[in-house]
């Protein structure tokens, strides 16, 4: 999984936005349910212009609140569902993604995240890490979280939230931000199967031939919600033995290493070609799953390397995944930028500079 | 039974609904939970829907559905059963949906959903069960509460200026266009059942004919909380909570809008 | 050819001026040519303020940034856009001006490879003064032979919308008009 797509694949030049949107088309979802924010509203627009088309429901709900709990109830009728939003949107729906999770619900949510904190802005931001990945509801919930960094990816990766979803039985997230939104890059849809249909014997879709069954959360029982915890927690622990992604970015020879996911990575990539051509043996772990997070090989890869640099769009937040990965936090550095992208000069400042000093 | 008793009651005239569970509920003695349910049971049985319903139980005492009604059911976050419900009959929209919200849920926490899915005209069934407390959580006030009602939050009783008025949700939905029926029934003498019996049916049966969203409050009691014998809350049902909440239909319509 | 390899250019101008088409336009004929390309458009408030701009990254390799910092490219339709952007031009870029309505005196930079292009009035002779960033589009393609304007003109009608295709022929000539003045 790249953003390299050369050759001769039939390419269409979308915004990341849409490419979102062929994705979930392609994999089956019929359901959309949403809300107008900024700056995700290209995919409520192209959905309530395609999903009568394609014989599915797009709804506009009352607010986030609503919106996640339609999801909630079109899932649990065993559909494939999604929504998108960005971050205040987003904390709107950590009720009900938690009850999701709780009650083991498959669904995508998509967080093109702007500025915050509070009403923020809406400028890029990737200050939506922590909500993102540890679990922004109540109760111990965490779900898989998935950064793309290319238009390719935001179509690619919206296959496999599908997938995941379905296969783990939990609400997945995309987290994105307003620049891989609203850029437009070539993307080539051929080049990845969508996930197939399965078969979901738990949905409460009525009780023909069998004994009625509930989608719930709520376990009074001491003894059940404790089960119940130990059970969505080994679930957790299967999802990252198998589900870790991440792209290695020149990373063989590296001594200088950049930790980066979504966008800012795409900023490091063109910093990191500029400092190889300067003789600077610089590289790349980009986290494309950001939870389970790629621990083992930012353990790995610190061991050999002089510096770690972690670069995100906001003050550090995935930063202190990178430390919880690794004992090495002597090679940890840090540099962020938060509400604006970075420039490439930015990253290949620091670069030069940490080189310098491990000369 | 011996076999003579068995010729005696041959003919049955009264029996447990097929999709009511049997088993000891969870319910208060005194409380009109259980006639509730019993009636929506009833409701299933007779449109003969039991295996092509979907309930959606609240937050409160009412979240046990699952385990009295012979339904799938899915369980929503406090409050917001009819965007769950609205969720349900999309992706089913041949199926029979409906709710079972408590005062605190639909009324307070659960407004902005209630009202919304009644605007939308969502072909729902909503059984709205009015007993003016939160009763799971212990007796708190809720927007139902009556004036002077004491409650564990209303200590020295609901006061206007304070907390405002208690709220009619059955009159209030009736004024949305996409709202098909409206009406507040009671259980408290045989003839309120037989009248609320008739109310939910014509309720499910406007769902059936897709003529909108359906609501029946229910006016019911909380002898806990309340601290009043299971008599003395009947009749307080009867006296003053029938005073200010009237029963009838407030909206039916004949029509559907759009087909 | 270091410059067709590997490329950008940031086009910038009035809300209206038909900035963000000519930035699709450019990144299409990219695409076809086989290329690697970013579009990134300004989005959100800075759309409302009046003023519009979009970034086209072109290369052979997988690109990085979609936004650039320094870029070697410019086409600037208006006066603001010149402030803004020729400080932050690399040195040997290529700037192309409205010469319409930017002073050529305001450009102050010697160290860039500069094209005045009196597209306004050259878009008025062809038809209709909103062709103004065809014709400059024209005249940047032409210079720098990033993509062929053969390239642009047949990837037309996948910017043009059903409504306005009548108006293909007179986008042809407008590109055309400017690449000859390259």
């Amino acid at each position: 999984m790249s953003g390299v797509i050369l050759g001769t694949a039939h390419r269409e030049f979308v915004k990341g936005n849409e490419a979102i949107c062929h994705g979930a088309l392609a994999a089956g979802c019929r359901h959309y349910f949403g809300y107008p924010i900024t700056p995700q509203n290209d995919i409520p627009e192209y959905m309530s212009a395609h999903m009568a088309g394609h014989g599915g429901v797009f709804l506009q709900a009352e607010s986030e609140v609503a919106t996640i709990n339609m999801l909630l109830g079109a899932a649990a009728a065993g559909k494939r569902v999604m929504t998108s939003s960005s971050g205040p949107g987003i904390s709107l729906m950590q009720e009900g993604i938690s009850y999701m999770a709780g009650s083991e619900l498959p669904a995508l949510i998509v967080n093109i995240a702007r500025s915050g904190p509070g009403l923020g802005g809406i400028a890029p931001s990737q200050g939506d890490y922590f909500q993102a990945v540890k679990g922004g509801g109540h109760g111990g919930c965490r779900i898989p979280v998935l950064a793309p960094h290319s238009v390719q990816e935001m179509y690619e990766l919206t296959l496999l939230a599908f997938e995941l979803a379905d296969r783990y039985r939990t609400p997945v997230m995309i987290l994105g931000d307003a620049i891989i939104g609203q850029m437009k890059e070539p993307y080539s849809p051929g080049l990845h199967e969508p996930p197939a249909p399965i078969d979901k014997p738990w949905a409460t879709t009525g009780c023909v031939g069998r004994p009625r069954q509930h989608v719930k959360s709520l376990y009074l029982k001491d003894d059940d919600i404790e089960r119940h915890n130990w059970r969505l927690h080994e679930k957790l622990q299967r999802v990252e033995n198998a589900e870790v992604r991440a792209e290695s970015y020149h990373l063989e020879d590296a001594k200088i290493v950049l930790v980066a996911f979504g966008t800012a990575a795409r900023v490091c990539k063109t910093a990191i070609q500029w400092a190889r051509k300067a003789g600077i043996a610089a590289g790349m772990i980009r986290p494309i799953t950001l939870f389970p997070f790629p621990k083992a090989l930012v353990h790995e890869t610190a061991g050999r390397a002089d510096l770690m640099l972690v670069v995100e769009m906001n003050t550090g937040q995935m930063v202190e995944d990178v430390m919880i990965a690794t004992s090495h936090h002597d090679k940890i550095r840090f540099v962020g930028k938060p509400c604006a992208m970075p420039t490439p000069d930015d990253i290949f400042s620091e670069i030069k500079r940490l080189a310098g000093k491990t000369a | 039974m011996s076999s003579s008793d068995k010729q005696l009651f041959d003919k049955v005239v009264f029996k447990r609904p097929e999709s009511l569970v049997d088993v000891k509920t969870h319910f208060c003695p005194g409380c009109h939970h259980g006639i509730a349910h019993r009636i929506v049971a009833d409701a299933i049985d007779h449109f003969g829907m039991r295996e092509k319903t979907v309930g959606v139980a609240c937050v409160g005492c009412s979240v046990f559905l699952y385990d009295y009604i012979d339904v799938d059911v899915v369980e929503a976050p406090h409050g917001r059963a009819p965007a769950v419900a609205t969720g349900v009959k999309r992706a089913l929209p041949d199926h029979f949906v409906f709710t079972y919200q408590g005062d605190g849920d639909l009324a307070a926490i659960g407004t902005s959903e209630i009202i919304h899915a009644a605007n939308r005209g969502e072909n729902l069934t909503v059984i709205f069960v009015n007993n003016t407390t939160y009763g799971m959580t212990g007796g708190q006030m809720a927007p139902t509460t009556m004036l002077g009602q004491k409650t564990s939050t209303s200590p020295y009783g609901r006061e206007f200026s304070n907390d405002g008025y208690p709220i009619k949700m059955a009159e209030l939905l009736a004024q949305l266009e996409g709202v098909a029926f409206s009406a507040r029934v009671a259980t408290s003498t045989p003839a309120q059942i037989r009248k609320a019996k008739e109310a939910v049916k014509t309720a499910f049966d406007m769902q059936i004919r897709r003529m909108g969203l359906s609501v029946v409050e229910f006016l019911s009691t909380c002898p806990t909380n309340w601290g009043m014998k299971p008599l003395d809350a009947r009749n307080r049902v009867l006296g003053e909570m029938i005073d200010y909440f009237p029963l009838g239909i407030f909206k039916e319509r004949k029509q559907a809008d759009f087909v | 050819m270091s410059e067709k390899t590997n490329t950008d250019v940031i086009f910038a101008g009035f809300g209206g001026q038909g900035i963000l088409m000519v930035g699709n336009l450019l990144s299409i004929a990219a695409m076809d040519e086989g290329r690697q390309v970013t579009y990134f458009p300004a989005y959100g408030v800075e759309m409302r303020g009046g003023t519009a701009n979009c970034t086209v990254v072109i290369s052979d390799d997988e690109i990085g940034s979609p936004v650039v910092g320094h870029p070697r490219a410019c086409v600037v339709m208006n006066a603001p856009s010149l402030e803004k952007y020729q400080p932050l031009m690399v040195a040997g870029g290529t700037l192309v001006v409205n010469s319409s309505l930017v002073g050529k005196g305001d450009v102050n930079r010697s160290d860039l490879s500069v094209l005045f292009v009196d597209a306004n009035e050259i878009a008025r002779k062809v038809g209709s003064l909103q062709l103004a960033s065809m014709v400059a589009l024209g005249a940047y393609a032409a210079k720098t032979g990033v993509v062929s304007v053969e390239t642009l003109c047949a990837c037309l009608p996948k910017v043009v919308s059903k409504k306005y295709e009548k108006f293909i022929p007179l986008n042809i000539s407008a590109l055309k008009e400017g690449a000859s003045f390259a």
